[in-house]
């Protein structure tokens, strides 16, 4: 679907459950409750999505067209046949990119002023 | 899990239904993961703040989504978007104005401590009507009752205050001690009278309406203490009553003590007391009132003269309101009604006209799989937006008119004079647009979609279905006969209004001016010193460029319908209340030639007519047939409560008591001769001038005159004669252009409504019509089919809605003067217009139709 750099500026900056979401189906194909593992995971379990919170997510996210709906399936003997599975889209990924940029340019402005975080 | 199953219910059903079973395995994994005791409560109670939060969030996005597609939709179509609002707020809003009113003056409660124990008490003459009570007859009813916690007394009192900017002329009440306290109203500032002032004589005090403070007052929180000149007395200011206090009506701007000797009087002939009194617990009017007949049958017996035949009456306060005020009231409600219905039918049409159209859109949705439940949320919405834009239209209608309207709140009710929109009327017009809107916009459209066969998908589909055409033409059926019902009454109340209008009101209005000056007690007392005042002014008056004539007298026609006296005469006596009565008022020589009433026989009165002279009096044709019929009333004489009286000359009659109601016959008095001390209420205080001069040069002349004779007097109510005569017709102008704007609104409502149906349904009916002209039909038969069709339908309105005209002209036959409910040439306008009405809608659709040419009408399928 074509799209144009106004419609990845109205989107920007993301909630952070939808960038979340975005990194999870990046790499490859995932099932929602794989995708909450994933952010739980990457984020050493700060972040859990709740199962509310992912679904009226992944809702918008498709209306959107940031992810799309996936018929590919894992092999049988891993696949659950109730379960969908989700991947990134083009405009996803231009989006993700986008909020990258941004958070980005946001990093580097902070440092500039002497914001450089304390090590843990 | 089941109740995890059950929590899922609060999300939308197209949300559960795509991705229920996901969250349930979502769920349960989690669950699994979560160990037993306090985590598990914990994972419980997020779970359920969780699904409780989406859900809503979910049900939010729908609702974000239905509107921007309605708001496209609609766009998409501005014609019927903008038709429908305005339909619903013309319907919202001549309901809600109409409503407010009505509840505002015949239900919502009055403003005072337990209003519904409130009663008014009067006395009843044997021929109708009621009557004030005498002041011994209340004393005794005070004594005599069980039925009332308390009574109090109070009248009417025209006061001039002096000392604040200007001399004012004010209305006022004098109150009795248990007045104000029995409202239970608490004052603004400061206190109200009690039972104990009456004692302590504490009648150099008065009370002030919120107005009279605001306004004369600047509202001052000093004002207490401040003192006053009342009608020359000095007064003290020791309380403000609040805004929304108005006793006994909004006119009244403020209250003194009703000094003893008013209390004590014992003229049981004089009835001028307003009863109020409240009901003990527990008690009925209808007890009360029983209880009261005793006691009035118990005075007829022990004071004959004065209480033969008399009776009494109880009544609500909320009820002191005239039928014909409650008569206009319901007619409004009735005339909203109508418009209500017309409106209902129009948004109906419209809306099921627009979801045959969109059935084609609504298949190929369902087609594409959207769920039902969506597509009736999304008609839903769209329903519910027209309803809500057209409501806030029709409030803001609604908050425009009722001011409008307010002319019809009548005065006699303690209510202030503007009512507000009241918010659960409003409610429910809106509650009946929306179940209109909901019941008209949604069931229909999905009737017609989905029903599985996706016939509409099909090209060339028609729906013309019988069921449908009928529906559509009951609808225009109700549309004309609401419209017929309206179009007569608003011809039967003109009518009225012209009949009224062109009442002889017995004087020539034009060329007359007239002012009050009212002569403060008891300076003005005695006649030694009221007599030079008049001769000072009028003299001045009279020599003034321009004046016809000049003169006083006690009050102006249709200004004050009492003064009635019983007549005795050719030995026939008379109690006052067996009809054998008068209207009694003192004059100066010149009234008849100033106000135009001519003289028929002898003289007018005269300067000469004095005190120790013979007492004489010119009275009116109708008193001379009454009371001396087949003879010359000259030189005859008549007796009445001042005194024997000769007959010097006989004059027109006048409607002293107004141009719609029926007045008593007339007898005028020489001012000279008035006692000074008897009858104060008629000395003659209103100054009638016939002039040529303008009004606006003269005034100011005439002021200045009156203040070179006495410069305390204020000077009020300064207008023409023809001003006050057009007064007269003032509330039945205000009740045509309400019910006539309703009337129109209901035409317009029609008329629209009519035409789009009667478009639509030779639209529908356009391929019928190109094949009977490509089988060589001619155009002038096919415009006659339908124009036929629309007239019959017409007369299908008309008919039983002129039988509905002719009940509702029944029922306000009191309002019509005389005006015949079945009034033919109104009905036959009526009818006419609603006929014409139809044939015109119908004609630019059909005539559109045959315009075509039948080629195109196949090739557009």
């Amino acid at each position: 679907m074509p799209y144009s750099q106004s419609d990845v500026d109205a989107l920007i900056p993301l909630p952070p459950a939808t960038f979340h979401i975005l990194m999870a189906v990046a790499q490859e194909d995932r099932h929602g409750y794989g995708i909450i593992q994933d952010v739980e995971r990457r984020t050493h379990g700060e972040l859990r999505l709740s199962a509310g919170t992912l679904y009226r997510s992944i809702q918008r996210m498709l209306e959107l067209g940031l992810i799309d709906e996936t018929d590919d399936r894992p092999a049988p003997e891993f696949d659950d046949e109730r379960r969908r599975y989700y991947r990134i889209s083009a405009f996803g990924t231009t989006v993700a990119r986008a909020e990258t940029r941004r958070m980005t340019q946001l990093l580097r402005m902070a440092r500039a002023q002497g914001l450089v975080p304390e090590r843990a | 899990m089941h109740f995890y199953r059950a929590l899922l219910h609060l999300y939308p059903v197209s949300f559960r239904r795509e991705y229920g079973a996901e969250l349930c395995a979502v769920h349960g994994a989690r669950l699994r993961q979560t160990g037993a005791g306090l985590p598990l409560a914990w994972f419980w109670i997020a779970t359920v703040f969780d699904v409780t939060l989406n859900a809503a969030g979910a049900h939010w996005d729908v609702l974000v989504h239905d509107l921007r597609f309605t708001a496209r939709t609609l766009r998409r179509s501005p014609g019927f978007t903008l038709t429908a609002v305005l339909v619903t707020a013309l319907g919202i809003g001549a309901n809600t104005a109409a409503f407010s009113v009505a509840d505002f003056v015949l239900l919502r409660p009055l403003p005072f401590a337990e209003p519904e124990r409130l009663v008014k008490l009067w006395e009843k003459p044997p021929l109708g009507g009621r009557f004030e009570l005498s002041p011994p007859n209340y004393r005794d009813y005070v004594e005599q009752n069980r039925a009332f916690g308390s009574m109090g007394a109070f009248h009417g009192t025209s006061v001039n205050l002096v000392g604040r900017g200007d001399p004012q002329r004010l209305s006022g009440s004098t109150v009795s001690g248990d007045v104000l306290p029995m409202l239970g109203v608490k004052p603004l500032i400061g206190r109200a009278f009690t039972l104990d002032d009456e004692h302590s004589e504490a009648v150099g005090n008065v009370i002030l309406s919120f107005g009279l403070w605001q306004r004369s007052f600047g509202g001052d929180q000093g004002v207490l203490g401040q003192r006053v000149l009342l009608d020359g007395d000095p007064r003290v200011v020791i309380g403000v009553m609040p805004r929304e206090f108005n006793f006994p009506t909004a006119e009244t701007a403020l209250w003194t003590l009703m000094p003893r000797a008013e209390r004590e009087n014992d003229e049981r002939d004089n009835n001028w007391f307003s009863v109020i009194a409240r009901l003990k617990p527990g008690m009925q009017i209808a007890q009360a009132n029983a209880e009261m007949n005793v006691i009035a049958a118990s005075l007829a017996s022990r004071f004959p003269k004065e209480n033969k035949g008399i009776g009494a009456s109880v009544i609500s306060l909320r009820d002191e309101l005239s039928s014909q005020s409650e008569l206009m009231l319901l007619a409004l409600c009735g005339a909203a009604i109508c418009v209500l219905l017309i409106a209902c039918a129009n948004l109906a049409n419209l809306l099921i006209a627009r979801s045959l159209v969109r059935r084609r859109e609504l298949d190929v949705r369902l087609a594409l799989g959207a769920g039902r439940e969506r597509l009736v949320r999304q008609l839903l919405t769209e329903s519910l937006a027209i309803a809500a834009v057209g409501g806030a239209l029709g409030i803001l209608i609604a908050v425009m008119s009722v001011p409008l309207l307010s002319r019809l709140v009548p005065n006699a009710l303690p209510l202030a004079s503007t009512p507000t929109v009241d918010l659960r009327v409003l409610a429910v017009a809106g509650l009946v647009s929306a179940l209109t809107g909901v019941g008209f916009g949604v069931f229909p459209a999905l009737r017609a979609s989905g029903r599985g066969d996706l016939s509409s998908l099909r090209d060339g589909s028609r729906s013309g279905a019988g069921r449908r055409a009928r529906g559509r033409s009951a609808r225009v059926i109700v549309e004309v006969m609401a419209s017929v019902v309206l179009l007569v009454s608003t011809g039967l109340l003109l009518r009225a209004l012209s009949r009224v209008a062109s009442t002889d009101p017995g004087f020539r209005a034009d060329g007359v001016v007239t002012m009050r000056t009212t002569l403060p007690r008891p300076q003005y007392d005695s006649n030694s010193v009221r007599e030079p005042f008049y001769r000072r002014v009028l003299d001045g008056v009279r020599a003034l460029p321009g004046v016809q004539s000049a003169a006083y007298v006690s009050f102006l026609p249709m200004t004050m319908p009492g003064g009635i006296f019983g007549v005795e005469a050719n030995g026939v006596p008379s109690n006052g209340a067996d009809g054998r009565n008068a209207s009694m008022r003192y004059a100066t020589p010149g009234y008849f030639a100033a106000m135009g009433i001519p003289l028929r026989m002898g003289r007018d009165l005269e300067e000469t007519d004095e005190r120790g002279r013979s007492q004489v009096a010119v009275v009116s044709e109708s008193f001379a047939k009454k009371y001396f019929p087949g003879e010359n009333p000259i030189g005859k004489r008549f007796q009445i409560v001042a005194g024997d009286h000769e007959i010097v000359g006989v004059v027109g009659d006048i409607k002293v008591r107004g141009l719609e109601r029926q007045s008593e016959p007339q007898m005028y008095l020489s001012y000279k001769q008035q006692n000074g001390r008897s009858f104060p209420f008629y000395m003659p205080k209103d100054l009638v001038i016939r002039a040529t001069a303008p009004v606006a040069q003269l005034v100011p002349a005439v002021r200045r005159i009156i203040h070179e004779a006495d410069p305390t007097l204020p000077i009020s109510s300064i207008q023409s004669m023809t001003d006050l005569v057009a007064d007269q017709t003032t509330t039945r102008a205000v009740q045509v252009r309400v019910i006539g704007a309703f009337a129109l609104i209901a035409f317009f409502l029609a008329a629209v409504g009519i035409h789009g149906l009667l478009s639509f349904s030779v639209s529908q009916r356009r391929h019928e019509i190109g094949v009977r002209m490509a089988l060589g039909a001619q155009q002038g038969r096919i415009v006659a089919m339908v124009l036929r069709q629309g007239i019959v339908l017409a007369l299908c309105g008309v008919i039983p809605g002129i039988a509905l005209a002719y009940a509702a002209g029944r029922a306000m036959q009191s309002l019509l003067f005389g005006v015949e409910p079945g009034d033919g040439a109104t009905f036959a306008a009526a009818a006419a217009l609603c006929v014409l009405m139809t044939v015109a809608g119908s004609l630019l659709p059909v005539l559109r139709a045959v315009s075509v040419a039948p080629a195109n009408v196949f090739r557009g399928e």
